[in-house]
């Protein structure tokens, strides 16, 4: 009988570059630059890396090409095993994830997660147009609606606040509240792209970029690169004093039923809601919204962040509201979200965000956070979502000491 | 008996204000000017998706599977090589083993389509042929053309059960007579001085045309309720009909103040709006025009209460909205060319794959799973009710002519639209099924939770580097 992850890896390591528009930074620049910060936090050499996951690109394939070789080539790995992983959005913790199984299996002792996406190359703002480009070959590339990320989205938006019988006003005014707390975050965080405070009537009057998502409830487009190096848990203190452990690891698909079936209300993510409720089970997590201490989650877009929180039970179904506006969710509430800022402040250099969320949870958990330093976390969770909320892939990952 | 069992037609929703036209284009040495407002078919339409249309209307509640035969009737074809009237049989989710055929190439190919397809009919060779006419002629900016023509499209079944109008006769007229001309290759029409064509083809081969029908027959042109016939000059038009001397009632009304000039659609549009008003016994005779004229005659029977249901020319009319915006107008067929941006490239279309999935693309088909019951789309094998996900026991299932209400929607500035903002939305299918899709003919402000809509088939791109016309289904509010 399996009896999950907890407690049989440890993350030794981490890196995470500048994220932002980083004209003067090649793909390879990125991936280089996130590998030189997580060797020296391990404190460990090149040669120590046993095994490799590559994150991505998702995108941006076009800039480094398509295999794991661009892993290898790039850090002149010595001929070990790297294998590129795949999972749109979700793709940095798919890497997380490969290099954990791989220590916990026994087959080698340290391995290392790399994300990157280079996206600023595309030539134009918001996501590379996808629903053509991702779809050549299959029926999709016809039948699938034109579309943008924002605008799918926007349609859980929509149904929210129809379900719930919650103004156009008083829907985007939770909105913004939950951008307005992000970017506050983000003015403490160096490392963010977007580091001004941002009101919420600035938000609320932002220019409408797929109804009732405004420019300001989307996270913007970056570039950017995290890294990590776990080993197994009985080896981690050989390395630092404070290793991180990995609690729980659970991804969740989409089987189909929330796009072609009848049933899917729309006002959820379902693949976020049966991966969160493993990763609790996995984790031993009983009252995930008193036990998880703080959680960053995947914020694309502003309404994405405040469903999940139903989804991860940090609300009740339907009291999302409530707990953004009483504050619940800022850095100095009962469980803040997005201490680092978040996609909103980062952007979304696609492989990169999920490594880029535990890097905040570690570093937190090792009271290394800086200005954004919570009291005495316990539990980290990530939650990192890839595709649109009816054809998803949604990874939960919990770290704690 | 052999004739018209059922008609339908289509007008696009928007409609220009000659005015506007004038507006944007008066000051220039060719500029003409013309009362009245005409069609204009949305930048995702084109000859193909408004014949498409016009045949949903036509068919009604027909079963598909008695189509034998398509003709398509059109000088505007998508394709010059790749069948069209094949392309709009797969649409409306035909059999394989019928005739297809497109006439082309004169304004009146319309009319020699529905005479060969009574012809069909009458030798046995088919037992229900749907006849579907459209055009989207274009005239330079600032041309008399670009003032006359509209976008419409029309559709006849013709059959010889429960007829509405039976075939009585016809005589036709073939003169090379070139007042309009596009050689291949050409965008725009070319006319030539307009009072030679008054004077020389209207005036002359329409009433010919007409007598030679009335000397073949023995008939007077007092015994019709109803006489059609088409012509851009509105003055020429009330001449001729004093030169037969016809009574006010019987004088069809142009459609050039209303649609414009749909070229193959043109005198069939204006049957079927006499059809819509149309009794029992009445004889109606239509002459078409171009390159001669074919001219024929129906007389009306009992059966056609059963057709007075189809939305036709008046509600058609009825449906409307102002395009105000010239500079638009003429982006929908590339006049003017708009810049497009990054997110208007389109990706490499896989042509086998189009092929393999005709009926789920073409046909809005999807499945029914024979075990569970359940409705889905697109087309699949494994059932998608999380209590059944039995493989392989699935039959075809047709969307297309399925009303459905939004599950939710949005209003997207961001996507790439040639008449922006592009709106998208779940589309909760009446008896089950949903799948999201593309919005069009809607306003963003109307747009709301359970909003009723149904499927149209549309252009939903054209990818330039293959050359390729990319079709599929979007949602609309319905028309009527």
């Amino acid at each position: 009988m399996a009896d999950g992850i907890k407690d049989k890896v440890a993350i030794i390591g981490m890196g995470c570059t500048q994220f932002g528009e980083l004209w003067n930074k090649s793909p390879e620049d990125l991936m280089i630059d996130a590998f030189k910060e997580v060797i020296q936090d391990a404190g460990i050499e090149k040669k120590d890396i046993q095994a490799a996951w590559q994150g991505g690109p998702e995108f941006t394939a076009g800039s480094v090409g398509d295999s794991a070789l661009p892993l290898a080539q790039t850090l002149k790995l010595p001929f070990i095993p790297v294998t590129k992983v795949e999972n749109m959005c979700a793709s940095g913790s798919e890497a997380f994830r490969g290099a954990c199984y791989a220590v916990a299996s026994g087959s080698c002792d340290i391995a290392m997660a790399l994300g990157m996406e280079k996206l600023k190359d595309t030539g134009y703002g918001g996501l590379p147009e996808f629903s053509h480009w991702s779809t050549i070959g299959t029926k999709h590339r016809i039948i699938g609606a034109n579309q943008t990320a924002p605008g799918m989205f926007a349609m859980l938006a929509t149904r929210y606040f129809a379900r719930y019988t919650i103004s156009p006003e008083e829907g985007k005014r939770m909105l913004a509240t939950v951008s307005a707390k992000s970017h506050h975050n983000g003015s403490l965080n160096p490392k963010a792209h977007l580091r001004r405070e941002v009101t919420v009537e600035q938000i609320m009057n932002a220019p409408i970029v797929a109804w009732p998502l405004g420019l300001f409830d989307c996270c913007g487009v970056s570039d950017g690169s995290a890294a990590a190096i776990v080993c197994r848990a009985d080896m981690a203190k050989k390395f630092r004093p404070d290793p991180i452990y990995v609690k729980a690891l659970q991804i969740a698909a989409s089987s189909g039923e929330e796009e072609m079936f009848n049933e899917y209300d729309y006002t959820h993510v379902e693949p976020t809601t049966r991966a969160a409720e493993r990763a609790y089970k996995e984790a031993g997590i009983k009252n995930p919204r008193e036990e998880i201490s703080m959680a960053e989650v995947h914020d694309c877009f502003s309404i994405t962040e405040a469903v999940t929180m139903e989804d991860l039970q940090f609300s009740p179904r339907g009291k999302m509201k409530d707990d953004i506006m009483a504050g619940r969710f800022n850095l100095d509430g009962a469980q803040p979200v997005q201490p680092d800022g978040g996609l909103k402040c980062f952007g979304h250099p696609i492989a990169a965000s999920g490594i880029r969320m535990i890097y905040e949870m570690y570093k937190q958990l090792q009271g290394k956070a800086d200005k954004r330093q919570l009291k005495n976390p316990k539990y980290g969770l990530t939650h990192n979502l890839g595709g649109i909320p009816y054809r998803s892939v949604a990874s939960i990952i919990i770290v704690g000491h | 008996m052999v004739g018209i069992t059922s008609y339908g037609a289509y007008i696009p929703l928007q409609r220009i204000n000659r005015k506007t036209i004038f507006n944007a284009t008066g000051w220039s040495t060719a500029a003409a000017s013309m009362p009245g407002e005409k069609a204009v078919a949305n930048y995702d339409e084109d000859s193909l998706t408004m014949a498409v249309a016009a045949s949903i209307d036509c068919l009604d509640k027909l079963e598909r599977e008695k189509v034998d035969s398509l003709y398509f009737a059109t000088t505007t074809p998508p394709y010059r090589e790749r069948q069209n009237a094949g392309i709009i049989a797969t649409a409306l989710d035909l059999r394989p083993d019928i005739r297809t055929s497109d006439f082309s190439d004169s304004i009146k190919a319309g009319t020699g389509a529905l005479l060969a397809a009574c012809d069909a009919v009458k030798a046995g060779s088919d037992k229900h042929v749907l006849v579907c006419a459209s055009d989207c002629r274009l005239g330079k900016a600032g041309s008399l053309l670009e003032m006359t023509f509209g976008e419409g499209g029309t559709a006849l079944l013709v059959g010889d059960t429960d007829v509405i109008a039976t075939l009585e006769g016809f005589y036709s007229l073939s003169y090379d007579f070139m007042d309009q001309w596009r050689a291949d290759g050409e965008k725009y029409n070319r006319i030539w001085e307009d009072r030679w064509v008054r004077d020389e083809a209207y005036t002359k081969f329409i009433p010919q045309a007409i007598a030679g029908l009335l000397k073949k027959y023995k008939l007077n042109i007092q015994d019709f309720s109803k006489v059609i016939f088409p012509c851009i000059y509105l003055r020429e038009h009330a001449a001729i009909a004093r030169t037969l001397k016809l009574d006010e009632k019987q004088i069809q009304k142009e459609m050039l103040t209303t649609v414009g000039d749909t070229g193959t659609a043109h005198a069939l549009m204006m049957l079927v709006a006499a059809l819509e008003d149309a009794k029992a016994g009445d004889k109606i005779l239509v002459a078409s025009y171009g390159n001669g004229s074919d001219a024929m005659f129906f007389q009306v029977t009992e059966d056609i209460e059963k057709a007075k249901n189809r939305r036709g020319i008046k509600k058609h009319l009825a449906s409307r909205k102002d395009l105000t915006n010239y500079e638009k107008y003429s982006s929908f067929r590339d006049v003017i060319p708009m810049e497009v941006g990054f997110r208007g490239e389109v990706g490499g279309t896989r042509v086998s794959m189009m092929w393999r999935e005709r009926k789920t693309i073409l046909g809005l088909c999807g499945a029914k799973c024979k075990h569970c019951g359940t409705p889905q789309y697109p087309y699949q094998r494994v059932c998608v009710n999380p209590s059944c996900g039995t493989i392989d026991e699935m039959e075809y299932y047709r969307f297309s002519d399925k009303k459905g209400k939004l599950f939710s929607y949005t209003s997207d500035s961001l996507a790439f639209s040639a008449s922006p903002p592009e709106m998208y939305g779940i589309v909760q299918f009446d008896g089950g099924g949903r799948f999201a899709f593309n919005l069009t003919d809607c306003e963003p402000e109307s747009l709301k939770v359970d909003l009723p809509v149904e499927m149209t088939f549309r252009r939903k791109y054209v990818d330039y580097v293959r050359g390729i016309h990319g079709y599929f289904w979007k949602a609309m509010p319905p028309r009527a």
